[in-house]
């Protein structure tokens, strides 16, 4: 199970909690995928959320606060403190957006707003990009879990660079990684966890699936798989056909 | 808008079985119900929104283009496709709530702001203010403005789906239109925020560059109360009857709450959105 920031998470399944159709689908989800941990914007729900926040702690799992939707250093530091108070957690996912229509990470800002969350005491878990050098930079600035993307946040298209995942992987074999947005169906949680990520977070393929909860298992399912296949160590692909009934004795040759 | 079909695609299912028959019974008890259906349209780069829509309920035909134009002539040329909600219908929520009260009032029945000194038989209906006696509840907050657009005429409601910020356009008549409306997990009431009038006018400007030139006549913020199913109940709390939670189905379940809250109250039975709570099991 991944370990982030010395704390054990008892699922490598982390959920958001936007858009589903009602709390109680929502609380139904997590029920059946087992998820650890739920993350939760406090950015447009801060003002007067808290009582979704109280749903949310209802949960019975582990709280993410995220800054999604601030696209500065300050927005999101100040929406990280904001969650501190709120949430009494210094666990933090940072995002800084940078490009409105793919929502994609200013790596730039988010490698400066890493370093002064860090400096400030917080356990940073920034979405990023699976870029080698902005990855180091955001270890450079504190961080010890990464949170590259799969593919756009919301867009199910899954993995759209695993080879960029596989090189991150092996660039930093020691620091948790977690493919974080772009997840549209079980087959790419499974394959994020093949290639040796530590954990998959994704929301909406789950919440706005016309069964939540069945998807939410599905999910489940396919990262436990993902994962027991890579510690079973895989056999490497290869071109030729290679038997797995004896061939002596057949007339292979003729 | 009394669109059951419609909110089906992310309600629970007895949203659609009590919204059908709330459309005859505005109809028969309130009147101004203009049944001209709703339209559904996507831009074209959200055309699988559309699809997904469709998948999720029923009770509409798709059409095309030239169906469109026929049905909203100022819409001509700007959607190829659209689903089209013909048994769906839109009332004026103010008069209608006007008539509820005035009809309450010509049966004696008070509707007090604060709770009288003799209680007698009490129904609380107070909304989110009645988080005292009903711990579960919670606030979803709404924004929406009233434009007047003189240029633009559409004789039923529109839905514009996005994957951000789906709207929708109730046409009130005499060119002024009602834009709905944010849906955010917090209970903060009054004003509207400068981004939520961004996205609505955005996704309204969209639908049609006319609603740029439009003017804004009144913006409303308010937060819908709700329960963690988002399903409406009735029930007993602090020593009185309640019937709480409508969320954004208020005018589609109305009716069918009062009319299970009356039953109650005649035959001391426990209708469908009767809820017990822990200490009365």
């Amino acid at each position: 199970m991944p370990v982030f920031y010395g704390t054990a998470v008892d699922s490598p399944l982390m959920l958001g909690t936007a858009q589903y159709p009602s709390p109680a689908i929502l609380a139904a989800a997590f029920r059946a995928s087992g998820a650890g941990i739920a993350t939760v914007s406090l950015r447009r729900e801060g003002g007067g959320g808290q009582d979704f926040l109280r749903l949310m702690q209802g949960l019975g799992v582990r709280l993410l606060p995220n800054t999604a939707g601030c696209h500065s250093v300050k927005e999101a530091v100040t929406t990280a403190q904001m969650a501190r108070e709120l949430l009494g957690t210094d666990w933090i996912k940072l995002e800084v957006i940078g490009h409105t229509d793919l929502l994609a990470p200013d790596v730039f800002a988010l490698v400066e707003a890493a370093r002064e969350l860090s400096a400030q005491g917080f356990r940073v878990f920034p979405y990023c990009t699976e870029d080698l050098s902005v990855c180091g930079r955001l270890l450079d600035a504190g961080c010890e879990v990464l949170m590259p993307w799969g593919a756009p946040i919301g867009s199910g298209l899954g993995l759209n660079n695993s080879h960029g995942l596989t090189a991150l992987r092996a660039a930093f074999p020691d620091v948790p990684l977690v493919v974080d947005a772009g997840i549209g169906l079980p087959s790419h949680a499974a394959r994020a966890m093949e290639l040796g990520f530590d954990a998959v977070l994704l929301n909406t393929a789950v919440a706005r699936a016309g069964d939540p909860a069945a998807m939410a298992r599905a999910m489940a399912q396919a990262v436990a798989a993902g994962r027991a296949a890579y510690l079973a160590d895989p056999i490497e692909p290869r071109d030729m056909a290679q038997p797995s009934t004896p061939v002596i004795g057949k007339a292979f040759l003729a | 808008m009394l669109a059951p079909w419609c909110e089906f695609e992310n309600a629970e299912e007895p949203v659609l079985r009590h919204g059908l028959t709330a459309i005859d019974w505005w109809d028969r008890n309130a009147g101004g119900v203009s049944r001209q259906g709703t339209l559904v349209v996507t831009l074209g780069r959200d055309r699988r929104e559309l699809d997904r829509f469709a998948r999720r309920t029923h009770g509409f035909e798709e059409i095309g283009g030239n169906r469109l134009a026929e049905l909203e002539p100022d819409l001509a040329g700007r959607f190829d496709r659209a689903l089209f909600f013909a048994a769906e219908a839109h009332l004026d929520p103010r008069a209608a709530m006007a008539g509820l009260q005035s009809g309450l009032a010509e049966r004696g029945i008070a509707v007090a702001a604060d709770m009288p000194r003799d209680p007698g038989q009490v129904i609380d209906c107070r909304g989110l203010a009645a988080r005292d006696i009903l711990p579960e509840l919670r606030g979803v907050r709404g924004e929406m403005l009233v434009l007047r657009c003189p240029d633009v005429t559409l004789s039923r409601p529109v839905r514009l789906l996005h994957p951000r910020v789906p709207i929708y356009l109730v046409p009130r008549g005499d060119g002024i239109f009602m834009l709905g409306a944010t849906m955010i997990e917090s209970d903060r009431r009054g004003v509207v925020t400068a981004r939520s009038v961004m996205e609505l006018l955005s996704a309204a400007f969209a639908l049609h560059p006319a609603f740029g030139e439009a003017e804004i006549v009144e913006t409303g913020a308010d937060a819908r109360p709700a329960f963690p199913d988002n399903l409406p109940r009735i029930g007993r709390a602090g020593g009185r009857l309640y019937a709480n939670g409508l969320y954004r189905h208020g005018y589609l379940l109305a009716p069918a709450l009062a009319m299970q809250l009356a039953d109650h109250i005649d035959t001391g039975e426990r209708p469908e959105f009767w809820h017990e709570t822990d200490d009365q099991r």
